[in-house]
């Protein structure tokens, strides 16, 4: 049964896999032939085009140690292709990519507090210092509304920077310039210089580290005209993402999870980039579509274990694209589900949630059977005590009762 | 008023802190402008300078040094220096000597008085002879005609503005001519301008066509950010003239990282002759915020090449640069940070020009940034809505008198670099080209519909992909302005 589901996911999946960009690959049914000349001489995996159908994970962190596959993410049905994979945490993906890229262009360049000799405070950035030097991994001082200004003026002028922020919250004090300078010079200048910067760091909510250390910042900037925004949630997406929007020439601002550095997985041996304006299929389903992002992520796929055995039946999708909005995809489900609930970590007012439900009331309103139902963090500042902060975020349990309220 | 024959600024070698009781006097001292000691010991300002810690190109032999030398803070007696009250400018010369650029500063060079005074005594010899070989001839006119654009330009924009056929924010520059055109005329093409809303004559020193800013403050396609950007907003790839901010202090980090761009190229890129310069202009009022302390002291840290230019016109809307600062004068913050700080008459085109010439070149070495501080004065109000009301009639008499433009064509006249006529020649051709700029302006179409969704993203895929699972800007509708994003 499971298998089946996989295989129809698989299917209906590879319709976007023209969009992934993949080295000598379009979409599957077209490299059908290719694919199996390309590796006739490996060995073919059960000639299935299914994913590896791996267990859930019910913790979304992964303790360090613990060798649970991480995801259950949808890889495209021609995953079977990266037959040499090697596992890394999450934070080494993000390494990965980043050198990867650093390697190729050597324009790319790396800046922020603590990134260079100390290897980054989340260790991403652990190693390049000394690989490329202090001026291509650049320690800044405490000044990130400046050094975040530098990245800009450095991309406008030829290079391509990867701006980090030492944790998601601290940008806010680089509100001026992403905003103001990030998000529109290129429009107020007419098109004459772009600004190809990455802004990263890691965000949400932790395991107590306080109000001011747990913010989702998703919600501030998703308003600025002239970025995009996109979240990984496990290494595989981790890596392309990071690459993906190394190479773009918008700002992009990548969203990771403090608690989601931890995780394993097995990600390809070859290069490969992922789109950064899709939206990811986790679980294919046919009852209830759940659009999450970042650590909810897990919670929602803790919540379909439960689901499933209650006969349920979701279709969960990872918007991985904060703005824009993967309308397609998500559209898709919504035709076929006619139920949507969104799961996130974001405060209830004005999060991600609220423009998610607002787009899709627009465009697919006559789809859907039942209101949009949207499960946000509470607006409060994350207190600090464990129980308190437990509340504060969404938990699989109450995304099953939504899921069993939506689907009466 | 100006002394004559005072010797153009010049950068020097580390020399004596003045002590901190010294250089900070008490408030009620500092506006009593009859006060000498301490300004003039300010001539003595220490340059900290940094181990060069770029490691180029991933070589990770040098283990991390570290980042700063101990200062070298001397107590001297103020009663060194003998004071003139007419040097109430806090000038800060010391002992010209050819700056060479070394990264340590070990040894401290002393400013001691005797030198300083037989330095003074010479002073009135060296200038008239230095000021002789200060410029020639082509290079006066150039100047001339310069400052010429900037003003006719600005004057042009009050009148068009009046004439409703501008709008929002204007700020006009009347009277800094000699700021923009000491500094950015020495500029190659490759080196960077960055400037805050009052950038006009920016734009134009640093070779923007009138007809394109014109054309931009009319808000027409042709202008030079197709009519996107706006008064606040100039920019120009061609000219490498990264803006125009609306904010104040918005655009010291930009140029800070066009700075790092250039210190980037010829370190990891390898490109050895790459050696562009930026300059960031900003005012009084920036001065207070914070991103100008970061940048300065990220400047001084990796020794970026860069020029920070205050211009100083005293006024920050209607907040006077007394009442809002605490230590009034800008140029002494340069030292605190590691670079030389520099006072000069921004009223004065030579002046400004020489040391723009030391600071530019000193960047260009690599040596690191400088912060010049050029005391000037806007002719007009903050911008064309301000009634401005609440500066004294007097100071502003004062200063017209120093109108940088009179000031140049006496010297040329005088120097004899030059005739009536063909200064008269090139104030008609300034005026036949402002016309012409305007004729352009009004002529040209304003933008259509079809422009309005165009460079939100250079990548314009970043809108995203619609609900028919195409990406939105393949929409046709796209290129009209219409689609729905």
């Amino acid at each position: 049964m499971a298998a089946t589901i996989q295989g129809i996911g698989a299917t209906a999946y590879s319709v976007n896999s023209d969009r992934f960009q993949l080295p000598s690959l379009r979409s599957f049914s077209e490299s059908k032939g290719r694919f199996f000349a390309l590796r006739s001489e490996g060995k073919v995996i059960g000639g299935s085009r299914g994913r590896n159908v791996s267990p859930l994970v019910t913790n979304a962190v992964a303790a360090k140690g613990e060798s649970a596959t991480a995801s259950t993410s949808a890889k495209p049905g021609f995953n079977v292709l990266f037959l040499l994979r090697h596992e890394v945490l999450l934070f080494e993906a993000l390494r990965e990519g980043l050198d990867e890229e650093m390697m190729r262009d050597p324009s790319v360049c790396v800046m922020g507090e603590d990134v260079g000799h100390y290897g980054g405070s989340y260790k991403v950035t652990k190693g390049l210092a000394e690989k490329y030097g202090d001026l291509r991994v650049l320690d800044t001082p405490i000044a990130e509304n400046s050094f975040t200004g530098m990245g800009i003026g450095a991309a406008m002028t030829g290079l391509r920077p990867v701006i980090e922020g030492m944790n998601m919250g601290f940008l806010l004090l680089a509100f001026n310039q992403i905003s103001n300078n990030c998000g529109m010079l290129h429009y107020t200048s007419g098109g004459q210089f772009k600004i190809p910067v990455v802004i990263r760091g890691p965000g949400g909510v932790g395991r107590q580290l306080g109000a001011e250390h747990s913010q989702r910042l998703e919600s501030y900037f998703q308003s600025i005209p002239g970025i995009q925004m996109v979240a990984c949630s496990t290494p595989y997406n981790a890596k392309g993402l990071m690459k993906a929007a190394i190479r773009c020439e918008n700002p992009v601002i990548l969203f990771e999870h403090v608690l989601l550095y931890n995780l394993k997985e097995r990600i390809p041996d070859e290069e490969y980039v992922l789109s950064l304006e899709e939206a990811e299929m986790v679980r294919p389903g046919e009852h209830v579509t759940i659009l999450t992002y970042s650590r909810m992520r897990y919670h929602v796929m803790q919540a379909a274990k439960t689901l499933v055995n209650k006969g349920y039946d979701p279709e969960v999708i990872d918007i991985r694209s904060l703005k824009p909005f993967d309308l397609y995809t998500i559209g898709n489900s919504v035709k076929k589900t006619h139920r949507v609930l969104i799961v996130e970590e974001c405060m209830r007012t004005g999060g991600i949630g609220a423009s998610l439900t607002a787009a899709i009331t627009e465009n697919f309103h006559d789809y859907l059977d039942a209101p949009i139902v949207c499960l946000s963090s509470q607006d409060v500042p994350t207190p600090y005590a464990g129980t308190l902060e437990e509340w504060t975020v969404v938990q699989p349990a109450q995304i099953v009762t939504a899921v069993e309220q939506l689907c009466k | 008023m100006i002394k004559p024959g005072q010797p153009p600024q010049c950068f020097s070698r580390p020399s004596v802190l003045s002590s901190l009781s010294l250089s900070n006097p008490p408030p009620s001292q500092k506006k009593d402008k009859k006060k000498m000691s301490s300004p003039i010991l300010s001539g003595a300002k220490i340059l900290q300078t940094l181990p060069i810690n770029s490691n180029a190109g991933g070589s990770a032999s040098d283990p991390p040094k570290p980042l700063s030398d101990p200062l070298l803070l001397l107590k001297s007696k103020s009663s060194l220096f003998r004071s003139s009250p007419k040097l109430r400018r806090f000038s800060s010369y010391s002992p010209c000597r050819s700056f060479s650029s070394s990264s340590s500063s070990s040894s401290a060079v002393f400013a001691v008085s005797s030198d300083v005074v037989k330095e003074e005594k010479k002073k009135p010899k060296l200038s008239t002879s230095v000021s002789d070989l200060l410029i020639t001839k082509e290079e006066a006119l150039e100047l001339y005609e310069d400052m010429v654009l900037g003003r006719a330009f600005e004057d042009m924009c009050a009148q068009m503005y009046y004439r409703g056929k501008m709008f929002g924010f204007v700020h006009l520059y009347n009277g800094q001519e000699a700021v923009s055109t000491g500094f950015i005329k020495l500029l190659k093409k490759e080196d960077c301008v960055v400037s805050t809303y009052r950038d006009h004559v920016h734009a134009l020193s640093k070779g923007v066509p009138a007809r394109a800013v014109i054309s931009e403050l009319f808000g027409k396609t042709t202008g030079c950010c197709r009519g996107q950007g706006g008064s606040m907003h100039m920019f120009s790839s061609d000219h490498n003239l990264l803006g125009g901010f609306a904010f104040i202090g918005e655009g010291i980090p930009v140029a800070t990282g066009a700075a790092f761009t250039s210190k980037y190229r010829r370190e990891v890129l390898k490109k050895a002759d790459y050696n562009s310069v930026t300059l960031a202009f900003f005012g009084d009022g920036t001065c207070n915020n914070g991103q100008f302390f970061e940048c300065l002291n990220m400047a001084a840290l990796w020794k970026l090449p860069i020029v920070f230019v205050v211009e100083n016109n005293l006024w920050a809307i209607g907040m006077s640069h007394l009442r809002a600062t605490s230590d009034p004068e800008i140029w002494k913050k340069g030292p605190a940070f590691g670079m030389p700080g520099v006072h000069v008459d921004g009223m004065d085109v030579l002046k400004v020009r020489e040391v723009a010439r030391e600071a530019i070149s000193r960047a260009r070495r690599g040596d690191g940034p400088t912060l010049v501080e050029c005391e000037t004065y806007r002719f007009r109000g903050h911008s064309l809505a301000d009634p401005d009301e609440l500066r004294d009639p007097a100071e502003k008499a004062r200063y017209a008198a120093r109108d940088p433009i009179t000031a140049l064509k006496k010297y040329i006249l005088d120097k004899k670099l030059g005739t009536e006529a063909e200064l008269k020649a090139i104030e008609k051709r300034i005026d036949e080209v402002v016309e012409d700029a305007v004729e352009f302006a009004d002529e040209s179409p304003l933008p259509p519909r079809s422009q309005l969704l165009e460079n939100v993203f250079a990548d314009p895929k970043g809108f995203g992909i619609g609900p028919d699972g195409k990406y939105r800007c393949e929409d046709p509708k796209f290129t009209e302005g219409t689609a729905h994003v």
